[in-house]
């Protein structure tokens, strides 16, 4: 398309991600003329995920389109795991319930899901451009009117739906957000090794299609703010870690992102979850962590904003999720334009539904439940306390030497009273209330 | 496994101009730096003889890091053009 195309779109998304292919899919279904520019050379191309999907927000939104889905495993082991220095605890949970279909979440690998998803919606009628960035919006009168790449490469539509990621480009030159703040973000690397599923089942003891997602924090971050994860894949294993950028910029003395993979890599617990593992990918991304505080605005008059690029992404603490906001408000931003559509009225007061909607959602409903966690995670004790001191109870816990052991609520009753009762667990406890 | 030898596994379509373009006189004045250490994929440096910040825009991950740690505002960032940059096969 060139700027001597008089064409004009109905809509046009920017990015096909979760959220900007969903939208496209509820719009291009309802008929709206649609198309996605995607800056990699297929979708997918420039997404990353740590990851895992949980099903039933997908399947309430979309009810039936994810049985082809290319996903991994269905999670069946869910471990959280805490890390001292020299020593780790975890907790890990088997259950039945995570047996039962419609299975509760699956580990998943954006190259192959989004380039299902991709094609999808392109069977549903809309028009998938790659190899597009989208450099600017076109803004007449105030209202948004369409996107352009480099000088003079024009798409005009009647809206645009912002679905570009994190970095949030297209909502930032359309003046619905700040410029990032460094304590709102973490980067996050990881690693796809290779290993044969038989290897996984017997490390993970999974049976065949199951998998494990484990959360790991504490020392691995040297003090800063993050964690780890891992995901088993049908034939891979997803393995990496989120640090705050604002933790990595005020450390010191300064560490670097990728020795801070190596070194997780090397603990005595995961170096042998993955040893005679090939890596086959090396990834990054950035993770939104201001929560509820670090939003975009939603909409202006001929846009809206969905998905990360919103800000709608959340660390949870027992999880960390993205991927069923972005669909979530991609099916709620198409329905309002679907709305708006009858009336062919895009301003701002006509697309303020999006954002009302979404408050009613559970999207901007954890958002707000959830808003204290970057507060409560900037605790270091967290880190460089706890971990240590619940491997140190542990390990004393199961110490047989030579001596006679004490009964076991001696020992427990001494170790929590010399480690947990002080007035710092008593704040942190309180702490806890708000998360 | 060193970073680059990480980066060597993943496809790059590398472009002629560079995505990221520093602004040299904001480095100068900067004692920070902290480009050289949120880098995922370590693709600052400083280059010996002249001094200058640089970055291998052809092992970009593209992730935004530097963006955003880079609160001086030395850099002029982009994603690489579209056709260019990682493109990646499993994510």
């Amino acid at each position: 398309m060139t700027a001597a195309d008089e064409e004009k779109v109905e809509v046009v998304v920017v990015g096909a991600g979760l959220a900007g292919l969903t939208t496209a899919y509820v719009l291009a279904q309802a008929g709206v003329d649609t198309v996605v520019v995607e800056r990699g050379d297929y979708p997918g191309a420039k997404n990353v995920t740590g990851g895992r999907i949980y099903m039933h927000p997908l399947r309430h939104y979309l009810p039936g389109l994810w049985d082809e889905a290319p996903l991994e495993r269905h999670v069946t082991r869910e471990t959280l795991t805490m890390m001292a220095e020299d020593a780790s605890t975890a907790v890990t949970l088997d259950s039945n319930r995570f047996r039962e279909e419609p299975y509760h979440s699956y580990t998943i690998l954006r190259g192959s899901f989004d380039r299902w998803f991709g094609d999808k919606v392109a069977e549903a009628g809309a028009f998938i451009l790659p190899k597009y960035r989208a450099d600017d919006v076109l803004v007449e009168d105030g209202r948004v009117v369409g996107i352009v790449m480099g000088e003079d490469d024009e798409i005009r539509a009647d809206v645009v739906v912002a679905a570009d990621g994190v970095l949030s480009l297209i909502a930032e030159k359309a003046g619905l957000r700040e410029p990032h703040k460094p304590e709102h973000f973490a980067v996050s690397a990881k690693e796809v090794i290779e290993l044969p599923a038989k290897s996984i089942e017997e490390r993970f003891n999974l049976g065949p299609d199951e998998g494990a997602a484990q959360l790991y924090f504490g020392a691995l971050t040297k003090g800063m703010l993050g964690g780890g994860f891992l995901y088993t894949n049908k034939e891979s294993i997803s393995l990496g870690f989120v640090v705050g950028i604002e933790s990595l910029m005020e450390r010191e003395p300064k560490i670097e992102v990728h020795e801070l993979m190596e070194d997780f890599k090397a603990r005595p617990e995961i170096r042998n979850l993955v040893s005679g593992g090939e890596t086959v990918e090396y990834s990054a991304h950035v993770i939104p962590e201001g929560g509820i505080n670090a939003m975009s605005k939603l909409y202006s008059d001929g846009i809206v904003v969905v998905g990360e690029a919103a800000g709608l992404g959340l660390n949870m603490l027992l999880t960390v999720r993205g991927m069923e906001f972005a669909v979530a408000s991609g099916v709620v931003a198409a329905e309002v334009i679907k709305e708006a559509r009858k009336t062919g009225d895009y301003s701002a007061a006509s697309l303020a539904q999006y954002e009302e909607l979404l408050r009613d959602s559970f999207v901007l409903k954890d958002l707000q439940t959830y808003r204290n966690v970057l507060s409560f995670m900037e605790n270091p004790r967290l880190f460089n306390y706890y971990p240590q001191a619940v491997s140190d109870m542990f390990a004393q816990l199961m110490w047989i030497d030579e001596n006679p052991k004490p009964k076991i609520s001696s020992t427990v009753i001494s170790e929590v009273l010399s480690r947990f009762v002080n007035w710092s667990t008593i704040k942190d406890a309180v702490g806890f209330l708000r998360i | 496994m060193n970073v680059e030898t990480k980066l060597g596994l993943d496809v790059f379509k590398i472009d002629t101009e560079p995505h990221i373009i520093i602004d040299q006189e904001v480095c100068k004045s900067c004692e920070d730096k902290f480009c050289l250490y949120v880098c995922p994929a370590k693709l600052y440096s400083i280059n010996r003889e002249s001094g200058d910040l640089e970055i291998e825009c052809s092992g970009c991950l593209e992730c935004g890091t530097c963006r955003i740690a880079c609160i001086h505002g030395a850099l002029d960032w982009n994603y690489a053009r579209g056709g260019y940059g990682i493109q990646y096969r499993f994510g």
